[in-house]
């Protein structure tokens, strides 16, 4: 039945399974994934304060004391880490990272997204001077590229295809923005360009464009619904972006259509972050999902922050019960006693994550995992980020 | 005379748990013989999972009781029903909103038009804020409204008094109803909470969040610290942990005379250390919450994650906030 050479090995290692094992995950290999050669964009998702920007940032760096030539896109990063990696400035070029080990022969440069600017950028590079000047002070063109909800997803997709197109890395890993939903970056680009080239725009360009004729007279009714509405400055100022924007429309639906296909090739890799908590899983789950509906390349699971106690072989009810009574005993016997307290609430958390990350994997028995013992402070230096690196990796 | 009822606007960085204690905070204020209206914004129906109900409609319904026995109601407040329904209350255009879809116009209105979609959204919450049982002098429907609002980065600019919408809609009745959002944004019954953890970052984030609103004149309401771990190790067992007193060899024996295992010992050590240094981060964010002089509101860990229980339990702690 198996037509290659690993199908053996892994029908082997299913018979030897207890039948009353859970789902027990494939181990995800990330210094595998790293030191691919094959492997030249890592994109790390997942919902808003999971840690995306920290692993992004662990990735990285791993990579780049391994030997390769890396570079790293964030998108927000919290203060002192942006610091650590030498981001003092949003100026939109990736610079290096003072202070890793190169002598594997590595490098790596980092970068923090400034949407507005990449924008811009795009608009300079496929306009006309007098046109993108145009474009450029139209305010709807400056509300758009400084606030619509799916421009920061979309220029981040846009710069990941500029420094890919560079040339200047072998492995380009990207943060992605924190939005309400993890999937906002991969509808993003589509959303953009069906909204810029959808029926209302066609016919908000076409008094600019062509004979009058052309409108029917449901769309009159319309226009005279929106000036009341809005008041007709407002509808100068659409008609006058959108003639502007047209001559990029092809253009941008060409290029979301580039990144599309940049994201589903074989050589990226989607690595999808989570904590072990229900609203978390669950984003990932969909979030998973979806990237298989868009025949996009999963590499895995990451759960953040975990709680591991198989260190300490003790029951929650022995602690507590052992806790119950040390309490009246000396300072020594009160002081253990407290510990076990701490150890009895790790335990019970690490139940509550186990049995969210059990499900996940029933659910996705083909995903691999890797789960990230929780840190007790933050990381927001390059040591922490080796650290963490090392737990990827499952070398800590 | 006040023009609008009791405005909470409960926000946060990501990942805080907003939902949650926006919901949290509409029980406490629901005591005996009030109506409270809760609403969410962005589309995630996080309350219909949260009060396990179907998924919520666009309309107000009946979600909770309080135990006081005040009501609590659920709206989902979707922009694109906001604007059929603002274009048939204001300008009785019902028919045109279908041509208005057929052209695509509604989809653009609400995702692409800058601002819009937050005025629509906005503009649902200032008229339920606004509505009351009769006359003019008549009491408020609602006597107090809670939204579950986008993240603090983006807080200032859907209230709608960033300059935005302003520079867009230069006139006509788009720019009337927002010049009234704004009224009602700052006016002295509104107060905008900020949600965060004992971390870094969204502690960054309130303190700048914070200012940013203050500075568009908006009343920042109370800094709800929220899934605060409380100490487990008193301050002596810290001196003794701290200082190596309580070393491998006297844990191991306490163990033993416990009959555990007394390998556990350097474990059970490590976790207490862990311990301490994540409280001694919480302590220092603390600080720093407190230093900037708003008003805090903790709200202790629930063992399992929130759910209707849950709420019951975390409802009193928010009694301060009003």
């Amino acid at each position: 039945m198996a037509a290659s050479g690993s199908a053996p090995k892994r029908v082997a290692a299913k018979t030897t399974r207890q039948p009353s094992a859970t789902h027990a995950p494939t181990a995800l290999e990330v210094d595998e994934l790293l030191a691919d050669a094959g492997t030249s964009i890592v994109v790390v998702c997942g919902s808003g304060g999971v840690g995306k920007t920290t692993t992004a940032a662990s990735l990285a760096l791993r990579a780049a004391e391994q030997g390769r030539k890396v570079c790293v896109l964030t998108i927000d990063p919290a203060r002192r880490l942006a610091q650590s990696l030498g981001l003092v400035e949003l100026d939109n070029t990736p610079r290096p990272v003072v202070g890793i080990d190169t002598s594997a022969g590595g490098s790596l440069d980092a970068m923090m997204l400034d949407m507005k600017s990449t924008f811009d950028e795009v608009v300079i590079a496929h306009a006309s001077k007098e046109k993108s000047a145009e474009i450029l002070s139209n305010p709807f063109y400056v509300a758009l590229s400084s606030s619509f909800a799916g421009t920061q997803e979309y220029m981040a997709m846009e710069k990941l295809g500029q420094l890919h197109a560079e040339g200047a890395w072998d492995l380009i890993i990207v943060d992605t923005p924190p939005s309400r939903s993890a999937l906002d970056f991969l509808d993003a680009p589509e959303r953009l360009s069906a909204l810029l080239d959808g029926r209302f725009i066609k016919l908000l360009l076409a008094p600019a464009k062509g004979p009058a004729r052309l409108l029917s007279t449901g769309f009159g009714v319309v226009t005279s619904a929106l000036n009341k509405v809005l008041g007709s400055q407002v509808l100068t100022d659409m008609q006058t972006f959108i003639a502007a924007f047209d001559t990029l429309f092809g253009g941008f639906r060409e290029r979301a259509r580039q990144t599309f296909a940049l994201l589903q090739d074989d050589r990226t890799a989607f690595l999808v972050i989570a904590t072990a908590e229900p609203a978390a899983m669950r984003e990932a789950s969909y979030f998973v999902e979806r990237l298989a509906a868009d025949q996009m390349p999963l590499a895995g699971l990451v759960v953040n922050r975990v709680h591991d106690s198989r260190l300490v072989p003790i029951s929650v009810v022995q602690a507590q019960a052992a806790s119950g009574r040390l309490a009246d005993g000396n300072s020594y016997e009160q002081a253990v006693g407290e510990l076990l307290d701490v150890h009895a609430r790790r335990l019970r958390v690490a139940e509550r994550e186990n049995r969210l990350r059990e499900r996940f994997s029933a659910a996705h028995v083909e995903v691999p995992v890797v789960a990230i013992p929780a840190l007790a402070g933050d990381v927001h230096d390059l040591e922490g980020l080796r650290l963490v690196g090392n737990s990827l990796a499952n070398q800590g | 005379m006040k023009t609008s009822t009791q405005l909470h606007i409960v926000s946060g960085k990501g990942g805080t748990g907003k939902t949650s204690v926006a919901a949290a905070l509409a029980m406490s204020l629901a005591t005996a013989g009030t109506r409270v209206l809760l609403c969410e914004v962005e589309g995630r129906q996080g309350f219909s999972q949260l009060f396990e109900t179907e998924p919520l409609p666009y309309e107000e319904r009946l979600i909770a009781k309080s135990e006081e026995g005040g009501e609590v109601y659920a709206l989902a407040i979707d922009p694109e029903a906001a604007l059929l329904e603002y274009l048939q209350m204001y300008y009785r255009l019902g028919r045109v909103g279908k041509a208005l879809d057929r052209f695509g116009i509604i989809d653009f209105a609400t995702t692409i038009a800058p601002g819009v979609r937050d005025v629509l959204l906005t503009g649902k919450i200032y008229e339920a804020a606004r509505r009351r049982i009769g006359g003019d002098t008549s009491p408020f429907v609602y006597d107090a409204v809670v939204i579950d609002a986008p993240p603090t980065g983006r807080i200032t600019r859907f209230l709608g008094v960033s300059d935005d919408v302003a520079g867009l809609v230069k006139v006509g009745p788009i720019k009337n109803q927002s010049d009234s959002i704004m009224t009602m944004m700052r006016a002295e019954q509104t107060r905008v909470h900020l949600v965060t953890l004992l971390e870094e970052m969204p502690v960054q984030e309130t303190l700048d969040g914070a200012a940013e609103l203050e500075r568009a004149g908006i009343h920042v309401g109370a800094f709800v610290l929220n899934l605060v771990r409380k100490p487990l190790l008193s301050e002596a067992s810290k001196v003794l942990l701290e200082s190596g007193e309580l070393s491998e060899d006297v844990v191991a024996g306490v163990l033993t005379q416990e009959k555990l295992p007394e390998s556990a010992a350097a474990g059970l050590l490590a976790e207490g250390a862990a311990h301490l240094e994540r409280q001694a981060l919480q302590n220092e964010q603390h600080a720093v919450l407190e230093q900037s002089g708003h008003r805090l509101v903790t709200l202790p860990m629930i063992p399992g994650g929130v759910d209707i229980a849950a709420l019951a339990e975390l409802a009193p702690y928010l009694k301060e906030i009003v």
